[in-house]
């Protein structure tokens, strides 16, 4: 395995466990907004790691590229959607969690 | 078990389950489920069959099928939806008829 | 060995969340499941060295299902509230056990036909691998779709069309429409709608020789239509009625038009000379796409754009 295999297989392994963390956070969390918080933690970092641990691995710039542009319409599309859940559920009442 | 076979398995699984929901669930838009997921069993199989001649270039007819399917897939599912809402607009719930309480 | 593990863990996903999403008992619950149901089939699809297939189930069987189910969900709540009733109105007792057992001995049929199925068959890639410089394009999946099979294609444009006309002659009336989207919809339709449409012309152009394909490319296209109906958009008054049809319609009406030609022409349906085939192909590609987009965001309307509620 040449370094960069190496390099790849370290971000990958860090952004699955970033996954694992939001996954968990997803189920644990007693409501909808702390949720929506654990699950960018997933999307945004979580999909970084992978893409950068798959861009060291590919074969051109283009292709680079290319996964560093799903990475950024994940977050657009990620960003927007929580804010759009959330304004949905606060305007359904859906009253933040206190201990 | 080469891979192929072991997927092929998982869609008659994924046939049967889908087929069981199908069967024993009375709301519409779970039957509706049931059928896609019969469907994408369905598929699989076609899908494991179609690596039998080389895995590396697998038989693109199976392919085409399956495209084709999952396209008039989504438009039996579209039109069994509207179907579903236009029965529940009259009938008030999405469930069919049961037969033995005729109210008429 | 781990690519069989891998393998393992896909296969017991999709059975898992088939289940889940079947025997789920929150309605809602149950569509949620059924999209990452699709999204780890299009997973699967790549696993089993079928990316068109990936491209295909990711963006229609997922991602328009998904949507589509979504849709009617919140219409069915709008309608009868009480959609809690689903979990009440399941088969029980002893039709539930002869269903189950019948069910089960099917699965037991089906399982042992498919292994014993020979594990080697020559299937038809070599034939397609042969004729292949003949088809006009150098992807064997668009080859077949589009000239080897063409006959299923056109039929299969048909179908969404036909699709269309039932859901329109039901007579329901479309969701009311989004006065005030907000800006975050409002500016996300706006950023994505064009990228969208980019994509689907790349996919619809790079299907000759790459992954991609017209229906992949509808489907794109049927994104982008439905977040602009979500943010609030409607065809305008003018274009709905001939306008509309005529896009929806010309798509099929080229094929049909062009296996009309060729049966006159050659004797034979849909067969197209070497010479003309790849630009015939991208012809029927290119209307056949702005058709299967157009057809799938009016299904997802699910009623004729000047047929809006009311209330």
């Amino acid at each position: 395995m040449t370094p960069s295999d190496y390099l790849s297989a370290a971000l990958l392994l860090a952004g699955g466990l970033f996954f694992l963390a939001g996954t968990v956070g997803l189920l644990r969390f007693p409501d909808i907004y702390s949720r929506l918080h654990a699950l960018t933690k997933a999307d945004n970092v979580g999909l970084g790691l992978t893409v950068a641990g798959l861009a060291v691995q590919a074969e051109s710039w283009a292709v680079a590229g290319k996964l560093l542009l799903i990475w950024a319409l994940v977050l657009l599309a990620g960003a927007s959607v929580s804010y759009l859940i959330a304004h949905g559920a606060l305007q359904r009442g859906m009253r933040p969690w206190k201990r | 078990m080469s891979a192929a076979l072991f997927y092929a398995l998982a869609g008659t699984g994924l046939f049967s389950i889908g087929l069981h929901a199908l069967l024993v669930h009375r709301h519409l838009l779970r039957k509706i489920l049931a059928i896609n997921v019969m469907g994408g069993g369905v598929f699989l199989v076609l899908a494991a069959m179609a690596t039998r001649n080389d895995a590396a270039l697998p038989d693109p007819v199976p392919h085409a099928m399956i495209i084709t399917g999952i396209v008039v897939a989504v438009a039996a599912t579209a039109l069994a939806l509207v179907l579903m809402l236009k029965l529940t607009t009259e009938a008030g719930h999405a469930v069919l008829p049961d037969g033995k309480d005729d109210n008429a | 060995m781990i690519s069989g593990m891998l393998d393992i863990v896909l296969a017991l996903a999709l059975m898992g969340l088939a289940w889940g999403a079947l025997a789920s008992a929150d309605l809602f619950k149950a569509i949620v499941l059924f999209i990452a149901f699709g999204l780890v089939m299009a997973l699967v699809w790549v696993r089993l060295n079928a990316p068109d297939i990936a491209l295909a189930e990711a963006a229609i069987g997922a991602g328009l299902t998904g949507a589509l189910l979504l849709a009617a969900y919140a219409k069915l709540h709008a309608a009868s509230p009480d959609t809690d009733v689903d979990n009440a109105s399941r088969v029980r007792g002893i039709p539930f056990i002869l269903i189950s057992v019948l069910t089960l001995l099917l699965t037991a049929a089906l399982g042992y036909a498919v292994w014993t199925l020979p594990s080697d068959g020559a299937g038809l890639g070599n034939d397609v691998a042969a004729n292949l410089d003949r088809s006009g394009v150098s992807n064997p999946v668009t080859a077949v779709l589009l000239n080897f099979r063409g006959y299923d294609t056109l039929l299969e444009v048909m179908v969404l069309l036909l699709a269309l006309l039932g859901a329109w002659s039901l007579g329901l009336s479309s969701p009311r429409r989004e006065a005030a989207p907000g800006l975050v919809l409002d500016t996300l339709s706006r950023l994505l709608v064009p990228l969208l449409i980019l994509v689907a012309a790349y996919l619809l152009w790079v299907g000759a020789h790459a992954l991609g394909g017209a229906f992949q490319a509808g489907a794109v296209l049927a994104a982008a239509g439905v977040l602009m109906l979500l943010a609030g958009w409607r065809l305008p008054a003018a274009l709905a009625a001939l306008p509309l049809r005529l896009v929806l319609v010309a798509g099929p009406a080229t094929f049909l038009l062009l296996a009309v030609i060729t049966l006159l022409l050659e004797g034979r349906l849909l067969q197209f000379y070497p010479q003309w085939a790849g630009r015939l192909i991208l012809f029927i590609e290119t209307t056949a796409t702005i058709s299967i987009g157009a057809t799938l965001i009016a299904l997802f309307l699910g009623a004729p754009p000047n047929r809006e509620d009311r209330q």
